[in-house]
């Protein structure tokens, strides 16, 4: 996090971190308003007004699917009758390439996560909250089991929280590293012990989620929001933002920028606001050749798109996803082909093999933009491309995971066809010729 | 003659604690394995059969989940772990430099382990250090900003 002028009106997620990096503890976080949200809570709101509270805000999940929080509460809150226990899981997966902004909010300042989690723990009557963070993350298990045993100790979790007869208690469950843990249902199947195949929808979780029960899934910058929005109203929240999406974000660019690195910046701020005013532009010898608005699952966007407003209506418009908002540069001299077959690597090896489009079509798309790299491709390789990137669109697979994939591959073929048709080799096309007498187009 | 496994009592002691965090056994298949690896490095065929004994389940749903994640081992590995990140901000800002440095330096490919057991070389996702890339990550320590010259030195400290 650069130093820049961060204020608690402003920077409600960051305002509090220090200049030295180190984890801020009970003590300072209480001392700088920490915990503050949920003694006004516990003492003066009912669970419905925190709900609506949150639905006012127009609080969006912070996940990248951008789905509004406070409806996903109130979809919990309609099973009233049930006299199931329910669970409110914090989705601390963060493994999605080029996405680093959890991991800033879990190490540094992990008191405002737990805090989050109380409330809407308390919102939604759950007395059992799991933090299901991904087995990489070590630094941050252990400053998460440290500060869960500080807040028991302070009387913040556990048993009869403040005196209110309210009983919470948040479990660390870690992963073991697998991409595909960060969609919700297969999630809840990993902790479950299950293999972590996503579940079919409906029934939603806030039905029938971890063991049955319904179970709320928030992301870890979602919970983040929630205490600053009880503290400070709906009016303030919805005045940080500069467009229609509530409050602020953790944006950031990353790549051969001079200056990369993440920062909490109201929504409607503009890429180029961002990659020149505080990641200080691109490197020297290094010009702006396609940027990603928010990791590796997003479809890419050109310089012209540099003055789109960052919020998830606007980058919907230009043909992209908000995701995460953390942005990443190609730079000039990075061949196109190679960076996409490096993304779809990665998609390939996650693919939990579930559903057969694709088990069994990014491995394919992989194979394909490996001889288009090496300059072996056949004739038809990019129209093979295009056509996978239709049977693995939306609606196609059993999850989004496909989906996501194809974003970036279908979006390199749009801007930068001439570069994957580079990569067809000459021999192959006057193959062709010989054999069936075709001309190459 | 193969000599039976056995989980240790401290092993067994650290799965129990566990049940109680969770509505059924299953869910503590994960973090048993992970228990059992510590100390071993790796799971073994009986190790499967054990912690399936343990939990009450399956032996085949075990290995279904041990199997499944990357970091849990199904072979034997070398005392130190080497995962260096692939991921796409790290792809622009030069891995590949890094895992050839660490291929050139180990003289094994990856997925393989040096021969006096000392490392094992493995790719990861994302290890959400962006800002700071490229990075590896040795057994439980992140390095960021990396150069191929800087690996041969890192590596030493590892024994």
């Amino acid at each position: 996090m650069n130093k820049f002028l961060r204020i608690a009106e402003t920077h409600p997620l960051t305002w509090r971190l220090r200049d030295d990096e180190q984890t801020i503890w009970i003590k300072e976080y209480c001392n700088k308003d920490g915990y503050k949200a949920l003694k006004k809570a516990l003492k003066e709101m009912l669970p419905e007004d925190i709900i609506n509270t949150i639905k006012e805000s127009g609080l969006k999940g912070r996940g990248g699917a951008g789905f509004p929080t406070g409806l996903k509460w109130s979809l919990m809150s309609q099973n009233k009758l049930s006299i199931n226990r329910r669970y409110l899981v914090c989705n601390a997966d963060e493994m999605e390439p080029g996405t680093y902004k959890d991991r800033l909010l879990i190490e540094k300042i992990p008191h405002q996560l737990i805090e989050g989690m109380v409330l809407a723990a308390y919102a939604l009557n759950v007395s059992r909250g799991y933090i299901f963070l991904r087995g990489e993350y070590i630094q941050a298990e252990n400053i998460l089991k440290k500060s869960i045993q500080e807040a028991i100790n302070f009387g913040y979790v556990g048993s009869n929280i403040l005196g209110s007869n309210f009983n919470f208690t948040i479990i660390l469950h870690t992963g073991a590293g697998r991409y595909i843990c960060g969609e919700e249902t297969a999630l809840i199947n990993s902790l479950e012990g299950r293999r972590p195949n996503p579940r079919s929808k409906p029934p939603f979780p806030a039905v029938f989620g971890l063991w049955g029960k319904p179970t709320c899934v928030n992301n870890v910058e979602t919970l983040s929001n929630i205490p600053y929005i009880l503290l400070h109203g709906i009016n303030w929240y919805k005045n940080l933002s500069k467009s229609v999406d509530a409050g602020t974000k953790l944006m950031g660019f990353s790549g051969k920028v001079k200056n990369p690195g993440v920062w909490e910046l109201p929504f409607g701020t503009t890429a180029r606001e961002i990659l020149e005013d505080y990641a200080c532009g691109m490197k020297s010898g290094f010009f702006l050749k396609a940027w990603q608005p928010g990791g590796a699952g997003t479809d890419f966007l050109t310089p012209a798109d540099l003055d789109i407003p960052m919020d998830f209506n606007n980058i919907s418009k230009a043909g992209s996803r908000l995701g995460t908002a953390l942005a990443m540069a190609v730079d000039n001299k990075t061949n196109i082909v190679s960076l996409v077959h490096n993304i779809e690597k990665f998609f390939a090896r996650e693919s939990c093999g579930l559903c057969t489009p694709c088990r069994d079509g990014l491995p394919w798309i992989v194979k394909i933009l490996k001889s288009l790299e090496k300059r072996q491709g056949h004739k038809d390789d990019v129209y093979t491309l295009e056509r996978l990137c239709i049977h693995l669109s939306p609606g196609k697979t059993f999850c989004a995971h496909a989906p996501g994939a194809i974003e970036p591959l279908q979006s390199a073929i749009k801007y930068f066809r001439s570069e994957f048709e580079a990569g067809i080799s000459k021999k192959n096309i006057d193959i062709n010729k010989k054999i069936i007498g075709i001309q190459s187009n | 003659m193969s000599i039976k496994f056995q989980l240790t009592n401290e092993e067994i002691n650290e799965i129990e604690k566990h049940k109680k965090d969770y509505e059924n056994f299953r869910a503590i298949s994960i973090e048993a394995l992970k228990i059992v690896q510590k100390k071993r490095g790796w799971i073994s065929d009986q190790a499967i059969y054990a912690i399936a004994e343990i939990l009450k389940i399956n032996p085949s749903e075990v290995e279904g989940v041990a199997t499944f994640y990357s970091q849990i081992f199904r072979q034997p590995v070398g005392r130190n772990i080497i995962r260096y990140c692939d991921s796409v901000v790290c792809f622009l800002t030069g891995y590949k430099a890094i895992k050839i440095a660490l291929e050139d330096f180990l003289k094994i490919k990856i997925g393989e382990t040096t021969q006096d057991n000392r490392f094992t070389l493995l790719p990861v996702c994302c290890l959400g250090n962006c800002d700071k890339a490229p990075t590896i990550m040795i057994n439980e320590d992140t390095y960021s900003f990396l150069t191929p010259e800087s690996i041969p030195c890192l590596l030493e400290s590892y024994k």
